[in-house]
């Protein structure tokens, strides 16, 4: 059977695949967004909890996503969770260190000047220095949402969603007929989601920046 | 003094130590700040007056020490409260940029809880105040306005929420040089009218003459040199700090204190646009000028002629170009005027542009002798006064 022919009578499940990749990395995304962020605002003036901070979440991404997955089995047992738990680890060092730049280099003048006027701390930070810093901070989220499409494919090792499931179907199989397309159809799937995430964010760059720091 | 008004803010032993330093940066400053006046806080770097302007706002806290605002204890207290109450304005003016002009000037009002129609018609009101067209920019970003404009409404927005108080840290101190002349003398006007209590930092010695209604010179841990009027601290330095801080060419800087109107300008032979040549030059036998003034028919100076211009055939209607100043143009503008123009006097011209009378250097020389003797006398009579009781 040939790699198009197969699309042809896989494109349904191929699909729903897909779309539980995009489900399960939007969530991790999220989640991680959340996290990363408040993180990140919590130790951006402080270089220790700073250094902290960024330190860990890098020993998170070097670790092999595979042993990871493997070592989440005995705690969390298999499926949706320890999947999402482990691609929002990976996904927190280029959002909490995005935000942190983001945050710092907001002009302190302009900080000082929204202080000397009264607004409080919260104030200045919700209002003045996060709206500055989201261009580097979005940024940082489509860095971790790139990351995360690849390593959610890995998730099928243990159960998770997405296109990974056709990866790992093909793997487990590799001698039969259609084993070599449906490992390229879920990559190419992984391709493919990589590329529309992109597109979107650059249009939600467009819609959430103001057009004075543009 | 008599004509003090009362005292809007008060600085009462204020200390401010910060930690590893051997020195206070601050130590035991007392001011009185009279209400609705411009006072200079002007010193080498270092000497700690951006440090006392940012007790005031508490921007930085002090360590010991009092503020009082209309005698009401303001060293403690939220002080979010307070800043709200003190316009604020800084060199590198801190416009929020992702805000548009209405947006960076509604912060304050927001912070209020003002309406949301007093809020726009206040944002109007104030774009146009510092000279600028509301429907023009009230939608603009900060980085669509020049260095200039920006620092308007930098101002503009200190002023949002119409706070008695204002602090000033060298605000006009990036702006090229023409540009802040104008933002100066466009500020001292506004100031004229909205009499708000200024405290106003810089490092510029002229800069604090030509904004201060007082000026206190701070030396090293923000300990005043002297405190005084700019006219009495130029005639009268307190010590050898002051006059180094003045620098040279006090006299010169006088200058920039009086305007023509309030000396006695001289008069000059005039002859009309029009005149017969032989009525002009009979004009100028008589007097013992070496040239004539010549009006046009509205009254405005048009030219200087010479004898050699009368013997030409062009008349009356050759001569040199004259430079004009008007009442309210400081002496020291007037000198420049002099100085570059081909003849080395000025014309004194009313609003509608008529002749009212001439400046040379003769003119100026006697003004800057008369603040002298009268400085003199003035401290005559206090000497004398302090004797008497």
């Amino acid at each position: 059977m040939n790699f198009f022919r197969y699309l042809s009578s896989r494109w349904d499940d191929l699909l729903e695949l897909g779309l539980a990749h995009v489900g399960i990395t939007v969530l991790a995304v999220l989640i991680a967004t959340v996290l990363g962020v408040g993180l990140g605002m919590l130790v951006y003036r402080n270089p220790r909890a700073r250094q902290f901070v960024i330190g860990t979440t890098s020993v998170f991404l070097t670790i092999p996503s595979l042993a990871l997955f493997g070592l989440f089995i005995s705690w969390m047992g298999v499926g949706t969770t320890p999947v999402v738990v482990a691609l929002v680890m990976y996904s927190l060092l280029p959002i909490v260190a995005n935000t942190i730049v983001g945050l710092r280099q907001v002009d302190p003048a302009i900080v000082e000047s929204a202080q000397g006027m009264g607004l409080t701390r919260v104030q200045r930070l919700w209002r003045i220095e996060l709206p500055l810093a989201w261009p580097v901070v979005l940024t940082g989220m489509r860095v971790a949402t790139l990351i995360t499409l690849g390593i959610a494919a890995i998730g099928a090792y243990i159960s998770g969603p997405g296109l990974g499931n056709e990866i790992f179907a093909g793997l487990s199989r590799i001698s039969s007929p259609n084993a070599l397309n449906q490992v390229l159809g879920g990559t190419l799937g992984v391709v493919v989601l990589a590329i529309l995430f992109d597109m979107f964010y650059v249009l939600l760059k467009r819609l959430t920046t103001s057009r004075g720091i543009r | 003094m008599t004509d003090t008004p009362p005292i809007k803010i008060r600085l009462d032993k204020l200390v401010k130590r910060f930690p590893g330093q051997a020195r206070p940066a601050v130590e035991e400053l007392s001011l009185e700040i009279p209400e609705g006046e411009i006072l200079i806080l002007v010193g080498p770097s270092g000497c700690g007056k951006t440090t006392t302007m940012k007790m005031i706002n508490r921007l930085i806290e002090p360590t010991s020490g009092r503020i009082l605002l209309d005698d009401e204890d303001v060293t403690h207290g939220d002080p979010d409260k307070l800043r709200r109450r003190i316009g604020y304005v800084i060199q590198q003016i801190g416009l929020f940029p992702h805000q548009t002009i209405a947006q960076n000037i509604a912060t304050v009002p927001g912070l209020l809880g003002w309406s949301k129609e007093r809020i726009a018609a206040r944002v109007d009101e104030l774009i146009g105040l510092v000279g600028m067209d509301p429907a023009d920019y009230r939608d603009r970003y900060p980085k669509q306005l020049s260095g200039g404009q920006r620092q308007r409404i930098g101002v503009a927005r200190a002023m949002s929420a119409d706070p008695d108080v204002m602090l000033m840290d060298e605000p006009f101190g990036a702006i090229d040089p023409i540009t802040r002349d104008r933002l100066q003398n466009e500020f001292l006007r506004l100031q004229a009218e909205i009499k708000k209590t200024i405290v106003f930092v810089t490092h510029d010695i002229d800069e604090a003459i030509k904004m201060g209604d007082r000026i206190a010179i701070l030396r090293e841990g923000s300990q005043i040199a002297q405190f005084d009027t700019p006219e009495r601290i130029l005639v009268n330095p307190a010590d050898e700090f002051v006059s180094d801080f003045i620098g040279r060419g006090a006299s010169l800087k006088r200058l920039s204190l009086s305007r023509v109107r309030d000396i006695e300008p001289s008069t000059w032979p005039t002859v009309t646009v029009g005149d017969d040549p032989a009525v002009a030059r009979r004009t100028l036998e008589e007097t013992d000028r070496g040239s004539l003034l010549v009006l046009d028919e509205h009254g405005a100076p048009r030219s200087w002629v010479t004898a050699e211009h009368l013997q030409r055939s062009s008349g009356i209607d050759g001569g040199l170009p004259v430079a004009t100043v008007g009442s309210a143009a400081t002496l020291s503008d007037t000198l420049n005027e002099m100085l570059t123009a081909r003849y080395s006097t000025a014309v004194v011209v009313d609003d509608t542009g008529r002749y009212t009378g001439v400046v040379d250097i003769d003119t100026i020389n006697e003004a800057i002798r008369g603040m002298r003797s009268a400085e003199r006398e003035r401290q005559r009579s206090s000497l004398a006064k302090g004797a008497a009781t």
